[in-house]
């Protein structure tokens, strides 16, 4: 890709970004008001971020991989059931996955 | 209650949302670092790299638009992923729109502060102050520091070397994690354990066939399958479907 080429994809896919998070905020307020559509909004949320943990531990592009990412997410789990606070477990999320590469692993 | 102490417990929520917020900002400020790193090494520049913090602003956005050129994507695509991984910011709105209740250019702002870390955070707490201080100083802080972290990240580039070498991708992996964990237990908690591991294996399963992005999203039409047929939770709350516990609070 051009750097015109680039830029423009930059500002268009801000653009449109932006664009979607504007509709949402424009939604009328009164479909929250049928708890189902309250409950689905949850639970859409859930969903993503759900999805995101997976993807982002063990995803390589189209592939999947286990490697030092997943026994830091289970470090990370560990830590939140013990109610530790978000960035202590993201720390020892990055520092186990750092020390196990540091050690060989992938 | 007295008019005091109802005042006092306020504050103290407020106080408890900031400093979740802070929290999440400084985690979410710098793994950063690494999308700075990853743009730069994908071929775009500096100040496209700075583009893409300040004005596209959100993060699965961002790593999947810089993937798409980096692999030699056209711009189209590049475009299309961005958007497609953006959608869930507009499933935010309806959820944050009427904990704000702002109008004019503050809705401007609101709107593009609305992401996963805000949101997760002003919805957290009890409607009203608390609430809102969740997302604004989410929102304030996230934004001030990503972009201070991606510009870092960006100038550092081939010297920081490979971000996973510090452990950086698995930071990301743990902060959603974090993210949700709360949900698992607050209203709808046992749906949506199920909805959870159904959005895991869905989105694992169709990785391997499926364009970066659109595994997520598949798990977000699981979601709405699920909340708009599913019979209604006996765990729920039916009264106010916002009511958080106390002690459920500070642990995103």
């Amino acid at each position: 890709m051009s750097p015109t080429a680039t830029w423009i994809a930059v500002l268009v896919g801000a653009g449109v970004v932006f664009a979607i998070k504007l509709v949402g905020h424009l939604v009328p307020e009164h479909w929250l008001a049928e708890p189902r559509v309250a409950r689905t909004a949850a639970l859409v949320t859930v969903a993503l971020l759900s999805a995101l943990v997976a993807v982002q531990a063990v995803a390589h592009g189209r592939e999947l991989v286990l490697d030092a990412r997943l026994p830091a997410l289970a470090v990370a789990a560990v830590a939140l059931a013990l109610r530790a606070p978000f960035v202590v477990v993201v720390i020892l999320a990055a520092a186990t996955a750092a020390l196990l590469r540091a050690l060989g692993m992938p | 209650m007295t008019d005091v102490s109802r005042q006092d417990a306020q504050r103290d929520e407020v106080r408890a949302a900031v400093r979740q917020a802070v929290s999440v900002a400084v985690a979410t400020g710098l793994y950063g670092v690494s999308f700075g790193a990853l743009s730069v090494v994908a071929g775009l520049s500096l100040g496209q790299t700075m583009a893409l913090s300040l004005l596209m602003f959100s993060g699965g956005s961002q790593f999947a638009f810089i993937g798409v050129v980096g692999a030699g994507g056209t711009a189209t695509a590049a475009v299309a992923t961005a958007g497609l991984l953006g959608v869930r910011n507009g499933l935010y709105g309806p959820q944050v729109a009427p904990l704000l209740g702002v109008h004019g250019p503050r809705r401007l702002l609101a709107a593009q502060l609305t992401i996963d870390e805000s949101t997760a955070v002003g919805t957290a707490h009890r409607p009203g102050p608390a609430a809102r201080a969740g997302f604004w100083w989410t929102g304030v802080g996230v934004f001030v520091l990503w972009n201070l972290c991606t510009l870092g990240g960006a100038l550092l580039g081939d010297a920081l070397g490979d971000p996973r070498r510090y452990g950086l991708d698995a930071a990301a992996a743990a902060a959603f994690l974090a993210l949700v964990w709360p949900r698992f237990s607050g209203p709808h908690g046992r749906l949506a354990r199920l909805v959870g591991a159904a959005a895991v294996l869905a989105a694992l399963a169709t990785t391997p066939f499926l364009p970066a992005g659109v595994p997520v999203l598949l798990a977000a039409a699981i979601a709405i399958v699920v909340g708009m047929t599913a019979p209604a939770d006996r765990d729920a709350p039916d009264d106010d479907e916002r009511a958080h516990a106390p002690e459920e609070e500070g642990r995103a």
